[in-house]
């Protein structure tokens, strides 16, 4: 053991002094970072630089070097971004408010021009969101509530988007996409009135259905009664005076036996009942 | 880098070797300063090694009964520990009270073992059983992409030149998202829940691309399921009918937007849980069903009624159809025997006062109509 020491003393001081040296002077970038070295305040240069076209493997990832104490190196992310808005309440053209949630997707494609205007990622995602925010309302007050509900929302999304990569790329950003997540009512009175709606619409659905129902219902009655109609008077059209006749006949026993109530008849006696009663 | 890593490995075990013979290992931080310069430590750091207090080196046998842990330092004590630091015995000599066993050779096993970890630490960081469904970025010393590994056995350099990342790709991973009113085409709001299936079909893209793939995956599909919704009125989509067709619109835009990105992530499927009304129009919507059931109500009554009444025109039209039957045959006597039957039956159960005689004035019996038709009715409330 000490004999190690004794025989490899300068050559293991060599390996400790190389080795700080070492881990002064290189530093590995990961692919999902841009290395920014800035020599005594000034970038000199960009490491893997985001480039479209170079495929991973490719990008120039990995170790560089810098000068140890002069160069500082200031990583910036290479990957696509987040930039989120959530519960922006937006004032439509025709007046309708509305609570709108949204989110950006951009990449910094120029990391030294993002390092001067906004320092670094988290400062630069508070400029974006400002952007975004004034981008959205500018657009989204130009259009009508219904429109923002259907198709046309991927134009006004486009527009947005135009506006806002414009205005990031001051920043070295690049907007990928914009994308209205959400574009709902406002809690409280606007959201309550549709529920009024809905319900309204519903309870208007309901009384249809209940007055169809009843309207079949006479028409089938209806049609019961007119069939009835014809049958009889299929029947007692044959005599109609037989018909008569005869219904009178039903007609009494109906009244006076199956009838409430007691009866008392004044008969004169030349009813036709009495002819042989009479004698005649 | 590795020659690096084996010299301070080596340096490492020098030190600790060292201080082997005093007793715990575990001491090894503090031992190596206070035991081999015993000068300088005990009265100004009374943390030291053994804990019991300050001890002052300078007194005879004053930590005598130590066992072995520490001994009271003389000078010569001094001289013969810092023995391979100092410059005085640079030439070897007077020999260390530490050693390690001897190789048969007489040679050190120093190496031996460092070479043995070495080999050991190489084999396990370069082999990679990657499992199904399972694969892996390498990176060179976490930066340069330099392969993918599928699965089997994959080789790479050594942990700390290549790293890397195993990760399952084809799993399905689901994404549930709750409950969340949703704006139809229609302007009404349903109450939808829904969850997403997704895996990753490049896993370098996946975790090279995106800062944060997994909200990425949970924001597309938002986007895809109330875009896809506000095409449908409130109706087919609570109905279930539009449900398959929604489920197709949001995996569709869902994978062209994570497409768009570059995202490396595959949507499996998209799957509608819960369509509903909004809590506060239920009863509303309830009540739609309810009249559907008074409407059908409505119906059988009517029904019913036409059933009854048809059956009875038919046995009215019947009943006639067979006495004018026979009445066809003798009109006179069916006539005549029907008047006399039909008289007799009603006659029979009725009060009767026959008036002959042209000159009588008719006297009708008022009081005793009245008293008849009152009977019935005392009785009837005296019953109740």
């Amino acid at each position: 053991m000490n004999s190690i020491w004794t025989r490899f003393r300068l050559p293991i001081i060599a390996a400790i002094v190389a080795l700080a040296a070492t881990a002064s002077t290189l530093f590995v970038t990961p692919e999902t970072q841009q290395a920014v070295i800035i020599r005594t305040g000034e970038p000199q240069d960009i490491v893997n630089m985001y480039n479209p076209e170079d495929p991973y493997g490719l990008t120039g990832a990995g170790i560089w070097w810098r000068i140890p104490f002069v160069d500082r190196v200031q990583m910036v992310e290479r990957r696509v971004l987040d930039l989120d808005m959530d519960n922006e309440q937006v004032l439509t053209s025709d007046q309708q408010r509305l609570r709108v949630n949204a989110y950006a997707r951009y990449r910094i494609i120029q990391p030294v021009t993002m390092i001067e205007r906004a320092g670094d990622e988290s400062r630069l995602n508070v400029q974006l969101a400002r952007i975004l925010r004034s981008a959205l309302r500018q657009e989204l007050g130009r259009r009508t509530f219904a429109s923002l509900l259907t198709a046309e929302r991927g134009n006004a999304m486009s527009r947005i988007r135009e506006t806002l990569d414009t205005q990031s790329r001051e920043y070295g950003a690049q907007i990928i996409d914009v994308r209205i997540k959400a574009a709902d009512l406002p809690e409280g009175t606007p959201l309550q009135a549709a529920f009024t709606r809905m319900i309204s619409e519903r309870q208007e659905q309901a009384e249809t259905i209940r007055a169809q129902g009843r309207k079949n219902a006479q028409i089938i009655r209806a049609e019961a009664d007119a069939q009835a109609a014809s049958t009889y008077a299929a029947a007692y059209g044959k005599d109609p005076d037989f018909y008569d006749f005869y219904r009178a006949m039903e007609s009494y026993r109906q009244t006076f036996i199956n009838g409430e109530g007691d009866s008392t008849m004044v008969l004169d006696a030349d009813n036709e009942y009495f002819n042989q009663f009479n004698g005649r | 880098m590795r020659i690096f890593d084996g010299f301070k490995q080596q340096i490492g075990l020098a030190m600790a070797g060292k201080k082997n013979p005093w007793g715990k290992p575990n001491e090894n931080g503090d031992g190596d300063g206070s035991d081999s310069s015993g000068e300088s430590s005990s009265d100004d750091k009374p943390d030291g090694p053994g804990k019991d207090g300050p001890r002052n080196p300078w007194l005879p046998g004053g930590g005598g009964s130590d066992d072995g842990k520490r001994r009271s330092a003389s000078i010569e004590d001094i001289f013969k520990n810092r023995g391979p630091e100092g410059p005085r015995r640079a030439g070897g000599g007077g020999g260390p009270t530490l050693r390690m066993p001897e190789r048969p050779g007489g040679g050190s096993w120093l190496p031996v073992l460092l070479v043995g970890a070495a080999a050991v630490w190489v084999i396990f960081s370069s082999v990679h059983f990657i499992q199904p469904g399972e694969q892996a970025t390498v990176t060179r010393f976490g930066g340069k992409y330099v392969d993918s590994f599928s699965q089997g056995t994959n080789w790479s350099l050594p942990y700390p030149i290549d790293i890397v990342e195993i990760e399952n790709v084809e799993a399905a991973r689901i994404e549930e998202v709750p409950s969340k009113l949703i704006l139809t085409g229609d302007q009404n709001l349903v109450d939808l829940s829904y969850s997403v299936r997704w895996n990753i079909n490049d896993l370098s893209l996946f975790q090279f691309q995106l800062a944060d793939p997994i909200e990425t995956v949970r924001e597309a599909a938002e986007t895809a399921m109330r875009a896809s919704v506000a095409e449908k009125t409130l109706d087919t989509v609570i109905s279930g009918e539009g449900r398959a067709d929604i489920q197709g619109n949001v995996q569709t835009r869902m994978q062209g937007i994570l497409d768009a990105y570059g995202a490396g992530i595959s949507v499996l499927g998209v799957e509608v849980d819960k369509t509903d009304p909004p809590e506060s129009v239920v009863e509303a919507f309830n009540d739609v069903l309810a009249a559907q059931q008074d409407a059908e109500r409505e119906l059988n009554g009517a029904r019913r009624y036409s059933q009854r009444l048809l059956a009875r025109a038919e046995g009215d039209a019947e009943q006639f159809n067979q006495i004018y039957g026979e009445y066809r045959l003798a009109p006179q006597v069916t006539r005549r025997r029907m008047y006399y039957e039909t008289m007799e039956a009603v006659l029979s159960r009725t009060d009767k006062t026959i008036i002959d005689a042209d000159g009588v004035t008719p006297y009708l019996p008022l009081r005793e109509v009245e008293r008849r038709s009152a009977e019935p009715a005392a009785p009837a409330t005296g019953g109740q």
